[in-house]
Parts: C-alpha cells; structure tokens; sequence
C-alpha cells in the first residue's frame, strides 16, 4: 500500500500552477485537484516528468491548474492523446483526466480500447452524472428516470456502469474514490499511478450546480470503504484460476451496489496482465533503448541516421 | 461533351486501334481476385523488367476479397514509362468474365491467351459481370449472328483481327504432376506460372529473366521453387513447339534495368524510414493500409552508426485515435504520422484542427478513393483536394503536398516531416489509388538527396521551470517548440485560444495575434520553400498550349506530352505539387503566356480548377475530367488534348470507357 512519503522533493504546492481557475465553488473538481497534487508530490516525480491530458468539460480544465506537462486535448480524446505520448517517451508519468460524458458517451471507444492495452497509464474519470460544461444535461452515468435540475426532462436512457466497463475492457486497476475525501482521494490515485499497467480511477464528483440528486449528504450516507470491509483486490502470479476468477466475480458485485451503499477504494488490481511496453519491446527490441521520442533522426549535418540498403535490396529490380 | 477512347466508340469496332507506339507492349492479365492475378501480374513486369524494360503496372479490383473481377496492366518500354495503357496488346486469362470485359479493349492486332479447358460459357451465367456490360456484349454479339457464349466472344475478336490461343492447361498441369509424380491437385496453382511463361516466351522474353523473376516474387521453400521452375520449363517449351514467334515482340533493351521496382505505398514507406519516423497510428483503410502494413513488417531499421532503431506501428480504435494518438506522440519530439483515406480523413478533421492550433509537427498520409460515402473503396479519384485544404472548422495552417509518380512519393515522404517540424503544423501528403496500386520501377532512391531538418527547438535557458512560451510571438511566427518530457521544458497546450504560455485567452487582442502569428507559418514557408518543390514543369516550356495537373496524373500527362510532340504539338504541363499554401506566384508568370489553358482532374467537379480560379482570378479554358474510378491514361489524354489543340473541344470534357 503506498502511503504518503514526507521525504519527497516536493510539495503539493509545487503542482499548483499560477493559472486562475474557474470551477464553481464547492464543486468536487477541486478535491479531485487537491488530491493529483498531493499524489503527485507523495510519488516524488518532478513536475517535468509529469504529463496531465485533459478531456473537455469542467474536469477537463485539470491540466491547466496542475504544474506539469499540461495538455487540454479533444472532448473525447484524451486517452488516445495520452496513449501516443507515453507510447512515444515512456519515462513520462502520463495521466489522463476527464468526464463522464467525455469518457463514457463521445469517447466511450477509447475508454474500451485503452482497456486492451495494458500501458502504464492513469484515467481518472470524474464522474458527476451531468455535463456540466454544457450546463447539466444527462451524463451516461445518469440513472434511467432520473432529472436532474437542469433538465427538462426526466432521463429516459439507462446508464453505464464505469467499473464494470473498465473490468470487462480489460483495465488491470480499477478503483473508485471521492472527490470530498481528498485524503483516501490522494493515496487511490497515487496507487493508480503507481500500477504497472493500465489504471481506471472512477470519481465520485459532485457538481452542487447542477446535480441537486447526488449530492454530500447524498453520497454522505452510502459511501464505505472496501478496504476498511476487508476487500482483497489482488490477482497475482500465486492467484490459480479459480482465486483470479473470484476476484472479478466479486469485482462485479461491489460495482452493482449504488442505491444503498456505494464502495469506494480499489475494487481489482490484476497483476498477472503482460505489460504493453514489454510486449512491444519484445517485437522491436530497440524500443527499450531508443523509444520513439529518443529515435536520432539525423546526424548535426541533417543525414540521416537510417540506413535502408538492405530494404533497398529486397525490392531492387535485379 | 464526353470523349471516349477512339475504339470504343460504338462498341469497339468502328475503329481499330492501329498501335503509334513500337517502343512499348501492353499486357493484362484477367481474372476472379484471389486467383493470384497480383502476383503473376508482378511476376512478368520482374521478368521485363530484368529483360532491361522499364515497367509501369497497374492494378484494378473490387472491393471484395474472392471472387470479383480484377486485372492488372503491365507496360514495358525500353524508355521512360509512365503509365498504364486502356489498350493492351495481349490479354492472358482463364476464364470468360475477363473476355466479357477485355476484348474489346485490345489493339489490332490483338493477342489473346486462354485456357483449352473452360468448354462453352454461357455469357448470360455469368453473375458478377456488370448488368450494363452483359447487355452490351450480347448485343454485339447478336448483331453478328454469334453466340452469346464465350466460343461467340472468340470468335468475333478474331474476326476484328485479335489472334486467339487457346493454351490446353490441364494437359500441361498432368505432366507436370507426372514429372514430379504427385498429385494434380498438388500442381494446380502452377497454372499461373504457365500462363507468365507462354505468354512472355511468345513476347520474345527469354527464360534466365523469368526464372531469375520467379526466385524474387515467389521465394519459398524449395519444392515450391522446383515446381514453379519445372512449370515454367513445360510452359516455355510448349510455347516454343507451339507458336511462332509474335510480330509484337518486347523491344530490344538499351541496357540493364538497375533500381528498384516498387509501388507508392513502399515508397512512402521507405521515404518515412528515411526521415526516422518514430510513430504510426493507423486504422485499416483501403487503399491506405497497405503502407502501415508494409511499415509494420519492416520496422527494425539498422542506422549507419550500427545501431537499430525503427518506428513504433500501432493499429488502433478508429481514426479518431488515429490521428490523436500521432498527435501525442508528436509532442515528444517524435516524427509521427498516420495514413488514411477518405473516409478516415473525415474522422481526422477535429484532431487535425487541435495540431493546427497547437502547432504540432503531423504528418498525415492522404490516400485518395473514390468518395463521397464508402464510394468506390478500390477506386481512384481526386476527390478529396478541397477537404484536405480546407477540411475542419475554423482557420489555422496547413500544408498541403501531391506526390505526382511513384519516385516522388519517397522524397516527398521524407520531405513532409521537414516540413512539418519547420513550421510545426500539420502536412497531408495527398495521394490517391492510382498511385498507391502502381507498381514501377524507378532509380534507386538517393538517401544523400535528403537533408533533414529538425526545425526550431526550445532550448531550456534560466527562466522558471514553469515559464517556456509555447507560442511566443515570433516575426516568422515560428515558436522554439519544447518537447514533452524534456527536462526544463514545461509547458501548456490547448485547442483553446491561448496566450504565448498555452494559456485560455479570450482577449480579442491576444486573439488577434495568435491568428497572426500561425497564418504568418504559411507565408514563411510560400517564401522559403524553393520552386521546384511547389510546381515543375514538363514538355516545351515556352509553349503557349498550357496543361495544368496534379498528384498520379502526372504519368498520364508525360505520356501525353510525348504523343504530343511526336505529333509536332507543342505543349507544356504543369504539375502542381504544393497545393497549399497555393504557389500563386510562381503559376503567375506561367498562366500569363498561357492558351488554351487545361486542367485535368480526376473528379467530377474540377476542384483544383475551382483552386486556381479562386488563388488567381481565372480559370482554365478547358476541364478535363474523369470520375469512373479509373486512372486517366497518355492516350486518352491525348486525343483529349489533341481535339483542344484543333479547336474542337468543348470547355468540359469527361473521359470515359466503359470497359476499364
Ligand atoms: C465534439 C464536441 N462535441 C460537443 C462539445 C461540447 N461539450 C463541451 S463539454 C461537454 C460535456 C462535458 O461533460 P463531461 O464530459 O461530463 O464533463 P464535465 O463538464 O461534467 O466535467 C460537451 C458536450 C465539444 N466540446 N466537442
Ligand atoms: S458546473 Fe458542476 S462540474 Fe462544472 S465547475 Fe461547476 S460545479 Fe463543477
Ligand atoms: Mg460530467
């Protein structure tokens, strides 16, 4: 379990950056910023070895107040963003962040695939049922009948259950926090970014704007911790098949519970997934020494540095 | 008005095709895909090729994997050859579907190789010929009192002077089988090989170049070797028993064939490798998926200092990802493309807009189809110059380049990184189907031609970590780019409006000069960027008779010009290759001795037409098109051009042939 490191060389204040922001006071974001700083300066990274990638929406903003590589991307896009940066400099601590709508609905490809491949990547989806960029229409986390103060009328689609789809998509972490409880917030994500392989951290964010459903008494009197209960998330190398398939039995069970009791902290951490990056080195071996970003291109003369006599060759005439 | 190659008029028969050519033959070969029409097509332009021609092949297929037509064109010439031919001399096939669509294409005197063994087709059976052609050749047919079967088809080709060869495969086959003592089945693929072999003995192309053909194109294990080699020996000594030599003979060689026989899509390939591409992103597209393929298969790269590097290929989600995922790997420094077609392209259009706000270094691979929709997904056409000009909302700067043959495409592959990272925008590299589906050979690619450069890159200094303006406001309006992940170099980037240090602007001012500073890329780069890059020009360059194009017409247009002066026409081409930002300037001096003035396109609409009349206040005087999803040739071209120069064309002229 990661805790929070005090001989790290920097402080939460060390990613706050200087741009001004603009959520709505008491709006969940805030928590959720709180506790990337903090994750952040408790892991030791240098804000220049940090990549946030913004979607679009409220939460999108994220990057611009976090001092690192900040990059606000495409509504729906941040995770193939975020994928080709650390595909392309893998010493990159990349981490992507977003809404629901932008996670779930226009962008609800990328959350799938991403699950396919288990690269050292950190989605934090914060999850607040509306859009509120857009001023609260219905998130694809919305319940069926539900009406939120914006709308006009009530939700006549169902919802998409974000732990379950990460599971079956193939995340090798899935966990769930809350925005108001920066604390247990911090060390979630802090684990997120510390999993090997491709992690999903669903964020429980109220939005006191617009969705007067779920709100901090609303969420107040169902959310427990998973940990605290005794949850063990973790298939490891020693899991046989049978242990490994009860942990994602139990997985999707603790993501269905909603109306009375709401499970926040690490619901799976599959650790027995083959990593991306090995798998790409073991086709191109050259990528653990020369990633793409380190490829020399040219030498100071501007000749290049390839060298295709040998392809040439192969399609030489004679 | 409409021109339709001389010999199709009014079926094919009013008049003969009488070749003006002896420096050139033109072969094709028919038949259901995967029948391996593709690769024996291959095997025989290897084998002209080793036999000192130069070749330019073809290939035409449904977007269907079995069954469906599909054909290739090889063109061999000792010189220079840029281009397929609609009339080949000699058609080789196995089956009466091809007849149904070949016959009539062929020139007088014609040949024809078909297989003894097919019995009496039904042309009325056969299923995938088009409704409209069926139609059209029993017609014939019936107006000559001949069968509507394929002993018909025969038949009336030869009463228009076409030699027919009926070639009895399944014998051939038999001895084949009993030379190796197995099974006829074991042997039956070998009928491709025999038909190269029969063909080509009667072209006059001897045996050494087609063994040493059959090594390259079918490399494999030794008994399949031994059975192919054995296949060609009967085949070729059949034909030697059989025929006499052909009055069409492959041209005498002025010398050895020395460079590399490719098709665009390798060459873009190995332009990419050239330039250190680091990353692709793509999603399966026809016809742009074979470049990501062939860069898959080869993406360990030796480097001259003994190391090896070589790009990371990922097949991703949809082109949406695409195109992002390129994105994020461009921000690391990385020399990143994707490769696309049209639909893709238009997925593409929102990511290309956020590295045109954001400056990123992109490099997009164009290969045109025919659209709009799924259009024809094996087709070509020029359909897509506006979209990649003009594609996505709102304004910001890109480039936009046409390779015009398969040689360019390499240089311009490498080049468009330069590009790219120079003015840091995003640069579409524009081909088509045409281009990518020709197979030529072309002088060994030069890699001392290429001198990369990099552009400007930020270099950390003692301000604050937090402190590197992205977009500092610059006179060239080029900003020293940092790189995501280099040490001091920290910053933000957003597809919103920003200030130099990537932060959300709405300040009308602020707004102002953010507009500025990107357009000011595009007029760096008009000035900088020498002629010859953005247009050259061919033929009689004082000519006033003036031919404006584009991207693969190129080859049709040389063709073209060459007929032209054999003619004592004196003409010039142009061949736009930046299309943008548009080389208004140097088209100035060139449209001002202009008349007639033509455009050619392959498109219904005339789209660069439309360019050039917007960039220069004038259009041309004569448009020439063709949207069938057929490559324009030299020769239709040419009689295209010849009725201009009489005085005897119309403004709008569309080429077609109904049997391509
Ligand atoms: C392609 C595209 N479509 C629509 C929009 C408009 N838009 C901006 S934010 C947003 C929804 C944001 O909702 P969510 O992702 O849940 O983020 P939140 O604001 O709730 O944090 C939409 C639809 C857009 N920016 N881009
Ligand atoms: S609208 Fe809702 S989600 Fe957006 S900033 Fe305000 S409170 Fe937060
Ligand atoms: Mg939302």
């Amino acid at each position: 379990m990661a805790t929070e490191q005090s001989h790290s060389a920097f402080t939460a204040k060390d990613f706050q950056s200087q741009q001004i922001n603009d959520w709505c006071a008491g709006c969940g974001d805030h928590g959720i910023l709180r506790g990337l700083e903090r994750a952040l300066a408790a892991l030791g990274r240098s804000p220049d070895e940090v990549a946030v990638f913004g979607g679009i929406g409220c939460s999108g903003k994220t990057p611009y107040y976090l001092n690192s590589y900040g990059v606000h991307t495409l509504h729906g896009r941040l995770l193939p963003f975020a994928t080709g940066a650390k595909l392309a400099n893998p010493d990159l601590t990349v981490i992507a962040v977003g809404g629901d709508g932008d996670g779930l609905s226009i962008g609800a490809g990328h959350f799938v695939n991403v699950g396919r491949r288990n690269l050292d990547l950190t989605y934090i989806l914060f999850n607040n049922g509306v859009y509120g960029l857009t001023k609260g229409q219905a998130s694809p986390t919305l319940r069926q009948g539900e009406q939120t103060r914006s709308m006009p009328q009530s939700n006549i689609q169902g919802h998409i259950n974000p732990i379950m789809l990460a599971l079956s998509a193939g995340f090798t972490w899935v966990g769930r926090g809350y925005a108001y409880d920066v604390k247990s917030l911090s060390q979630l994500i802090q684990q997120a970014i510390e999993h090997p392989g491709i992690a999903y951290l669903d964020v429980l964010q109220p939005c006191p704007v617009y969705n007067d459903l779920h709100d901090k008494a609303w969420y107040g009197e169902r959310i427990y911790s998973l940990r605290a209960e005794g949850h063990d998330p973790v298939i490891s190398d020693s899991s046989d098949e049978q242990g490994s398939q009860e942990k994602r039995v139990q997985c999707l069970l603790k993501a269905q519970e909603w109306d009375e009791q709401i499970p926040v902290g690490v619901f799976l951490q599959d650790l027995t997934q083959p990593l991306f990056l090995e798998q790409i080195t073991r086709r191109q071996p050259s990528y653990a020494r020369m990633p793409p970003a380190r490829i020399a291109v040219a030498d100071a003369a501007g000749r290049p540095l390839s060298d295709l006599s040998q392809l040439f060759t192969e399609l030489e005439v004679s | 008005m409409h021109v339709i190659l001389k010999n199709y008029q009014n079926g094919r028969h009013s008049q003969p095709i009488v070749k003006t050519r002896t420096e050139h033959i033109a072969w094709r070969i028919g038949g259901p895909q995967g029948s391996g029409i593709d690769r024996i097509a291959t095997l025989f332009a290897r084998a002209c090729a080793l036999s000192g021609q130069q070749v330019s092949c073809r290939r035409e297929y449904h977007s269907n994997i079995i069954g469906r037509h599909s054909y290739c064109d090889v063109s061999a010439s000792p010189g220079p050859i840029t281009c397929h031919s609609e009339s080949p001399d000699m058609l080789v096939t196995f089956e009466s579907e091809s007849l149904c669509r070949h016959l009539n294409a062929l020139t007088t005197p014609g040949y024809v190789i078909c297989s003894a063994d097919d019995g009496e087709v039904d042309l009325a059976s056969l299923s995938y010929l088009d409704a409209r052609l069926q139609h059209d050749i029993i017609e014939q047919l019936t107006t000559l009192g001949l069968p509507a079967t394929s002993s018909g088809l025969l038949e009336m080709a030869r009463q228009h002077g076409v030699h027919t060869f009926a070639i009895p495969y399944k014998a051939l086959l038999s001895r084949l089988a009993d030379e190796l003592g197995v099974a006829r089945q074991r042997v039956a693929a070998a009928i491709n090989i025999m038909a190269v072999a029969i063909s080509s003995s009667m072209l006059g192309i001897s045996r050494g170049s087609l063994e040493r053909a059959l090594e390259k194109v079918f490399p494999g294990q030794q008994d399949v070797l031994e059975m192919n080699r054995r296949a060609l020996a009967i085949a070729c000594q059949y034909a030697q028993d059989s025929f006499e030599p052909l009055e069409l003979q492959l041209p005498e060689p002025r010398g050895d064939t020395a460079g590399l026989l490719l098709n665009a899509s390798q060459s873009v390939a190995l332009g990419k490798l050239a330039a250190g591409l680091g990353f692709q992103s793509y999603y399966p597209i026809s016809p742009a998926s074979d470049e990501s393929v062939f860069l898959e298969a080869h993406n360990r790269v030796p480097l001259t200092n003994g190391e090896e590097s070589g790009p990371l290929l990922l097949q991703v989600e949809d082109e949406l990802a695409a195109v992002t995922m390129a994105c994020g790997a461009a921000l690391t420094g990385t020399r990143s493309a994707t490769a696309t077609s049209g639909p893709g392209f238009s997925l593409m259009t929102e990511g290309l807009g956020w590295a045109g706000m954001n400056e990123v270094p992109l490099v997009i691979t164009l290969y045109q189809r025919g659209g709009p929709s799924t259009g024809m997904a094996t087709r070509t056409e020029q359909g897509d110059l506006q979209s990649a000009i003009h594609g996505g909302h709102g304004e910001f700067p890109r480039m936009v380049l046409a390779s015009g043959d398969v040689e360019e495409c390499f240089y311009d592959a490498a080049q468009a990184f330069d590009y790219a990272e120079r003015y840091q925008l995003p640069v579409i590299h524009l081909l088509d189907k045409a281009l990518t589906s020709t197979l030529q050979t072309v002088p060994t690619f030069e890699m001392s031609r290429l001198q990369i450069d990099r552009g400007e890159l930020y270099r950390p200094g003692h301000e604050p970590a937090s402190a590197v303006p992205r977009f500092a406001l610059t006179d060239s309006g080029i900003s020293p780019r940092p790189l995501l992940g280099q040490a001091g170099g920290q910053h933000w980037l957003t597809g919103v409006e920003h200030s130099e240090y990537g932060q959300v602007s709405e300040d009308p001012v602020m707004r102002e000069q953010m507009m500025e500073k990107r357009a000011r890329k595009l007029l760096q780069a008009a000035q900088e960027i020498p002629t010859d890059e953005k247009l050259r020009l061919y033929g009689d360059i004082d000519a006033a008779f003036t031919i404006i194009s584009w991207g693969s017409n190129k080859g049709a247009l040389l063709d073209a010009l060459k007929r032209l002066a054999h003619e004592g026409i004196s003409a010039r081409a142009v061949q736009l290759r930046l299309l943008w930002p548009f080389p208004g300037e140097e088209l100035e001096a060139i449209l001002a001795t202009a008349g007639p003035l033509v455009m050619v396109e392959c498109n219904y609409s005339g789209q660069m037409n439309a360019l050039v009349k917007a960039q220069m206040g004038r259009g041309c005087d004569h448009l020439v098109v063709k949207y069938n999803g057929r490559p324009i040739s030299g020769e239709a071209l040419y009689q295209v051009l010849q009725q201009i120069h009489e005085g005897k064309a119309e403004a709008r002229m569309v080429l077609r042939n109904p049997y391509e």
